[in-house]
């Protein structure tokens, strides 16, 4: 005789003691430490705080040891901490071209005021694994770093607008403060700084696999990376009794500018247009797709035809967010007891009238 | 039994009057849905995070909650649900429909009628129910506000052409007051006669499209239709094997890997009250 299943209680609680055994692994082996995450596994720390929209390395350590590596989880515990933390405040804008640079390259001129810096990058390495890891290998040899300019290094595309040649992103008179996503739905049409801050938190693999898309046909901007920087930069707040900006801190982040072509239209010469990225930490991959995507999303405003998925608001502004897919997606688990025996009955019906 | 580290209900004051006045505002236009800031909370989308805010911002301390998924209070996420209120509030929880002062549901409405002294918050995965046929949003808003719902008579009249029948079974698309057509959740079709009318304040939550919706109490509720083809529940040949109801949503259960089955009420508590007799007593 069927009885009612009884004792989910009682299941979730040791299902979740398993999770904590499962998580700690051999107790033989040393417990991982939150700080040593934080030092050597400093690029998936980087991805937690962007997507997970809190610059806390110590927190995304935690998230990340917490969740066994796995990021996306990892990200959802963040923001989940987030969602109760009080708003004390807003900065004022980062001002990126007095960023202390650890890296600075650009694809569109050899060589430019600042100069090519190639700081620390997987980019020029040949990716054969280094069984020299497998042990622990001290010390890395340290390396002599340039003298860093004190008044920061001016942007690529700061030196092309020089020339006019490409479009100037000055705020009009009265531009309205962004929307804050994290606050305020989504609403469509969305706003290009409402659409960045969409972004910025987005899913890597999501806005790569979309920026990619755009490389292949579906929306073709003609990119050029005319720079990407990465370093640290001084974050200001203007305290109400104070009325002018003091330093609280400084973060680390990764800009992208991407120099697009732009054939002109009725109102506008030929010039070069800008897709932007922007990331917590080092995040080039992410920051160079952001700005793909950001440039793509820019075809009704520059009058270009916009068929393509990454050309189309709803359809990327809507999936972009990792915890919201994510948990859609496996929400799939969750009983569906009642919807299927209604749609079990239905094609019983339909089988009989057949 | 309160966690004293987070504040009651989980969200913060401020978070919650913003849902308040989202609520207030759908209360105020039956069924049209209302953006809202939905926050993270630590359940998955797709789990329940509508739900969960709505419930968040109009539970007391004097409330006495239920929480079912698929009508039974035993199921994963009921239980994981009920554990998170338990855990931020200390309210009394029961798994009664009739003790109940705030039920929050997944996918059922329970049999038992709900009164003038309760509300219920239903989870919702898609508030729109025109989303599988226009899924752009400004599109489809467009077509709320002109009252514009030929696309959906044109589904349920494709359906009826090619079937002989309506081929949906859940989340079955209503008129509310006349005006707005909506997504009652994925409820079965069963249960929404008993969305009409009813003494009960629904709310709807939908956290990861970050919508609120709202049937006040005694509001009319019609389950679209034609004249010629009315709207008709499910209806089952077998009673429960428990209860001998014939009146209610019934689940199959197979027994055996020889095509054994048998139905059971989905209503746990309605099963089990007919079971003890106390449907009579209550």
């Amino acid at each position: 005789m069927y009885v009612a299943v009884k004792g989910g209680e009682r299941a979730i609680r040791n299902s979740q003691e398993l999770l904590a055994e499962a998580r700690r692994g051999d107790a033989a082996v040393p417990e991982l430490a939150v700080e040593q995450i934080r030092q050597q596994l400093r690029l998936a720390v980087d991805r937690v705080m962007t997507e997970g929209s809190v610059y806390d390395p110590d927190l995304a350590a935690l998230a990340i040891k917490q969740a066994s590596g796995d990021l996306v989880e990892a990200v959802f515990l963040l923001r989940a901490y987030r969602a109760t933390l009080p708003r004390l405040g807003y900065t004022e804008p980062l001002d990126t071209a007095r960023m202390q640079l650890w890296r600075r390259i650009s694809a569109t001129f050899k060589d430019l005021p600042g100069g090519q810096v190639l700081g620390p990058t997987y980019d020029y390495t040949q990716r054969l694994l280094d069984f020299s890891l497998e042990a622990p290998s001290g010390a890395a040899h340290a390396v002599e770093a340039g003298a860093a300019s004190p008044d920061g290094v001016p942007r690529v595309v700061d030196l092309l607008n020089d020339e006019g040649l490409i479009e100037a992103h000055v705020p009009a008179a009265g531009d309205p403060d962004p929307v804050d996503l994290t606050r305020e739905p989504l609403t469509f049409p969305a706003s290009r700084a409402t659409r960045l801050q969409n972004l910025a938190r987005g899913d890597e693999g999501f806005l790569l696999a979309m920026g990619y898309s755009t490389q292949r046909g579906y929306s073709h901007t003609h990119p050029f990376a005319g720079e990407i920087r990465h370093g640290v930069v001084e974050v200001e707040i203007v305290p109400e009794e104070l009325g002018f900006a003091v330093p609280i801190g400084e973060i680390a982040l990764t800009e992208c500018q991407m120099v697009n072509q732009f054939a002109g239209s009725k109102s506008e010469p030929p010039q070069f247009t800008r897709g932007y990225g922007l990331a917590f930490g080092h995040a080039e991959r992410k920051a160079m797709a952001m700005a793909l995507i950001d440039r793509a999303l820019r075809a009704e405003e520059l009058g270009e035809r916009g068929e393509a998925p990454a050309q189309s608001q709803e359809f990327v502004l809507s999936h972009s967010d990792n915890l919201e897919a994510s948990g859609f997606v496996q929400h799939l688990k969750l009983p569906h007891y009642v919807d299927f025996q209604s749609e079990l009955e239905l094609v019983r019906k339909m089988r009989k009238q057949a | 039994m309160k966690d004293g580290r987070y504040n009651f209900a989980y969200l913060d004051e401020r978070t919650k009057r913003m849902i308040r006045r989202a609520i207030l505002k759908a209360v105020a236009i039956p069924g049209y849905q209302v953006p809202f800031g939905s926050r993270e909370m630590p359940l998955p989308y797709g789990w329940g995070t509508g739900g969960i805010q709505v419930t968040a911002s109009v539970i007391g301390p004097s409330d006495v909650l239920k929480v079912i998924d698929q009508g039974a209070d035993d199921t994963v996420n009921a239980v994981s649900i009920r554990r998170f209120f338990q855990r931020t509030t200390g309210v009394a929880t029961t798994e009664r429909t009739a003790e109940a002062t705030l039920i929050q549901t997944r996918h059922r409405i329970p049999e038992r009628p709900l009164t003038e002294r309760q509300v219920i918050v239903y989870q919702v995965p898609v508030p729109e129910p025109l989303q599988r046929l226009e899924p752009r949003e400004v599109e489809t808003r467009r077509m709320h506000a002109l009252g514009e719902y030929g696309l959906l008579h044109v589904k349920l009249y494709e359906d009826i052409a090619r079937y002989g029948h309506i081929a949906t079974t859940y989340d079955y698309p209503v008129l509310v007051n006349g005006r707005h057509v909506m997504a009652p959740s994925p409820i079965p079709k069963f249960d929404n006669p008993k969305l009409h009318m009813s003494p009960a304040l629904q709310l709807f939550g939908a956290g990861r499209e970050k919508r609120i919706y709202a049937v006040p109490p005694y509001t009319r509720v019609e389950s679209l239709a034609f004249e010629d083809f009315p709207f008709e529940v499910q209806r089952w040949d077998a009673a429960c094997a428990l209860c001998g109801s014939r009146e209610s949503f019934l689940d199959e259960v197979v027994t055996d890997d020889r095509g054994g089955r048998m139905f059971v009420c989905s209503d746990t508590d309605y099963c089990g009250e007919r079971q003890s007799g106390r449907a009579e007593a209550a």
